[in-house]
């Protein structure tokens, strides 16, 4: 972690924090900014940690996107079927790691091109969630679920949290914990450093990578199911918008540290939760039109990629297949 | 045996074309479809008659033109993905000139084609300055300006562009404006020649001049191209700009050179999508500006037909483009065909 980076965090979560403040002035209401903050960073901080992680393994996984889309699907159906929330976010889970393995499986013995089967993913997921949508509900374009199978929030002393918000902070700093002092994270940042020294080191580089891969895919998955089930209420066809490739916007950010990746999130979260606070706020909305609202997190991404872009460093072998002489 | 060696990569562009429908097959039968009926309707829908084939081609026009934004990015060692959000500025530029502007005849066509291909350059210039000035990753910018050009779009084409009294789309291009069309009832128009003429300008750019070859080298090696003096940064300005015109000359191609609507959706309902199936048929087609040709129309005929496959089967025609996701997968695997050999031989 170079010392550049912590000043753009600081500064960024001071600005934020200035805004926070400045804003209640402004007429808006911080805690619902805050509330709505904290559901939008949830499912860019799954996405990002399981990516981080991954990534350090040596496996880069640009289909996110897509997860997030056949999960949000798959999640509301799996929610019907089961008639709870939780079982729709545990299909999301299980649907979500079953595409990482896929992934995993054709970079470590097919030598895949990673970007390129990623991208293979999202564009599979833009076409096969009409179909999904079609072939479940019968009507393509917006299902509706009752209210009942949504996962209540808890009540707090900053506002209303869902519980999947706080797995997801809790996962970021096991992540971190995994990664930095448990012998597996060692294991798996030598896969992406020297897997030809992690192999004669006796370390299964095929092993560890297709867990690191399905690992990834299952924290994706969360966040996918996330988004219908404790957020909007609904799924449509569009429902990830981009997520997938914010999260990874996170992943780059955060030079593959979990905690820095949980940091960017806040700072996206923010922006997409202050976004919809304008769009809603008398005065405001009959000013300025809601698709320019709409985009301030994608402006924002641009913008803290941009800036914060510093000396990264990724793992040696990132994004190349390994095989043993 | 060497004509075989030669055929491999079309060999193995349809070896993934195959699994692509297998796999949809597999998905159909999970959802109690019956991929058979489907995929009869499917076929019969794109090549049954010469209307069929003429529609064929008039689908192969826009995602020929995407497909050569996403190969020239490959070919510059790029994963330029942005073709979409190019391609709808493009679309929007095309309408701003067809639609409000009155000029002659075909001057009007060609003042159009150049707003659109001009507007995708446009949108397509600051993800490459990022990527030179800062490194910024092509993957990230290109997706987040496809994002800011779709509400972008909608903007511009319900608050400037809107047709007075039909809110859903925008005002449609000028009689003067329009491409003709080449057989009556088709949608089939004479833009088929203007993207073809662009592939054919990419081809030999790519292969007939130093700074195409630069290009080649750059993606291909970048350590020998530096020592060559290539200049890396002017390569990806080159491959971008280039590849904005291709999506910006795809959205156009849909305002001014595709029967009915002539006009843009408020919703973008006619070129969305457009942009990301560009990329499928570009590595379909080997990422060679030719292979994409014939990619096109493969994959103009899947459109096409998934229309009838969904009127006879009930099965969604978005179920196509899942296929070329799938078809995306199995292209990434570069041993697919010794993998499969191996299996056969044992």
């Amino acid at each position: 972690m170079n010392q550049q980076r912590i000043f753009w965090i600081i500064a960024i979560v001071l600005i934020s924090l200035l805004a926070f403040y400045g804003i209640e002035i402004a007429g808006l209401k911080p805690l619902s900014i805050l509330e709505a903050t904290f559901l939008a960073m949830t499912p860019l901080v799954l996405a990002a940690v399981g990516e981080c992680i991954n990534e350090k393994a040596g496996v880069i996984n640009i289909g996110l996107e897509g997860i997030l889309l056949i999960t949000s699907v798959l999640g509301v159906y799996g929610a019907e079927i089961f008639g709870n929330g939780w079982g729709g976010l545990f299909l999301g889970m299980v649907v979500g790691a079953i595409i990482g393995l896929s992934l995993g499986l054709i970079s470590v013995y097919a030598r895949a091109a990673q970007v390129v089967a990623g991208m293979g993913i999202n564009i599979f997921a833009l076409g096969f969630v009409p179909f999904l949508l079609r072939a479940i509900w019968a009507f393509p374009g917006i299902h509706l679920f009752p209210r009942t199978l949504m996962v209540q929030p808890l009540y707090t002393f900053i506002g209303r949290i869902s519980p999947v918000t706080i797995i997801a902070v809790a996962l970021a700093i096991l992540g971190h914990i995994l990664l930095h002092r448990t012998v597996l994270g060692f294991r798996i940042k030598a896969c992406g450093e020297r897997p030809e020294a992690a192999d004669v080191a006796g370390i299964r580089v095929d092993l560890i990578r297709l867990f690191t891969a399905t690992l990834g895919g299952a924290l994706c998955g969360l966040g996918g199911a996330f988004m219908p089930l404790c957020w909007f209420g609904g799924v449509v066809k569009e429902i990830s918008a981009g997520r997938g490739f914010i999260a990874l916007a996170c992943v780059v950010f955060a030079g593959l540290e979990p905690l820095l990746a949980l940091a960017a999130a806040f700072i996206f979260g923010f922006a997409e939760g202050f976004a919809y606070a304008v769009a809603i706020t008398p005065g405001v909305k009959e000013i300025i039109p809601f698709y320019f609202v709409h985009m301030i997190p994608y402006i924002t991404t641009l913008l803290v990629v941009t800036i914060a872009i510093g000396q990264r460093r990724f793992p040696a072998a990132s994004g190349l297949p390994y095989r043993r002489e | 045996m060497k004509l075989l060696q030669g055929l491999r990569p079309i060999l193995e562009s349809l070896l993934a074309v195959i699994l692509g429908l297998l796999a949809g097959s597999i998905l159909m039968m999970f959802f109690k479809y019956q991929p058979a009926e489907a995929y009869i309707a499917l076929f019969k829908g794109s090549f049954g008659t010469l209307g069929d084939i003429l529609e064929t081609l008039a689908f192969a026009v826009p995602i020929m033109l995407t497909a050569i934004t996403f190969a020239l990015g490959v070919r510059a060692g790029l994963f330029n993905i942005g073709a979409e959000g190019q391609m709808y500025l493009g679309a929007i530029g095309a309408v701003a000139v067809a639609g409000l502007l009155h000029l002659p005849p075909v001057l009007h066509v060609l003042a159009a084609t150049l707003a659109g291909m001009i507007a995708g350059a446009l949108w397509s210039l600051i993800p490459a300055l990022l990527k030179v000035w800062r490194g910024v990753h092509e993957v990230i910018s290109t997706i987040m300006f496809n994002w800011i050009a779709y509400h972008f779009s909608i903007y511009l084409a319900i608050y400037f562009l809107a047709q007075p009294g039909r809110a859903e789309r925008t005002v449609p291009a000028l009689p003067t404006a329009r491409y003709p069309v080449l057989m009556e009832g088709s949608t089939l128009t004479a833009a088929i020649f203007a993207a073809l003429v662009f592939c054919l300008f990419i081809y030999f750019y790519l292969w007939g001049t130093r700074s195409g070859y630069e290009l080649r080298l750059v993606g291909e090696n970048p350590h020998a191209a530096r020592y060559a003096g290539a200049s890396a940064k002017k390569v990806i300005m080159i491959s971008f700009i280039l590849g904005g015109m291709a999506a910006g000359l795809a959205g156009a191609s849909q305002i001014i050179g595709r029967p009915p609507a002539w006009s843009l959706y408020a919703t973008l309902g006619n070129v969305y999508g457009l942009g990301f199936d560009g990329i499928g048929v570009a590595l379909i087609g080997r990422n060679h500006p030719l292979g994409g040709i014939l990619a096109a129309i493969l994959y103009g005929a899947l459109q096409h037909g998934g229309r009838y496959m969904e009127y006879q089967a009930g099965v969604d025609s978005e179920m196509v483009r899942a296929i070329n996701g799938i078809i995306i997968v199995a292209l990434s695997i570069p041993e697919l065909w010794a993998i499969i050999k191996r299996r056969i031989k044992r």
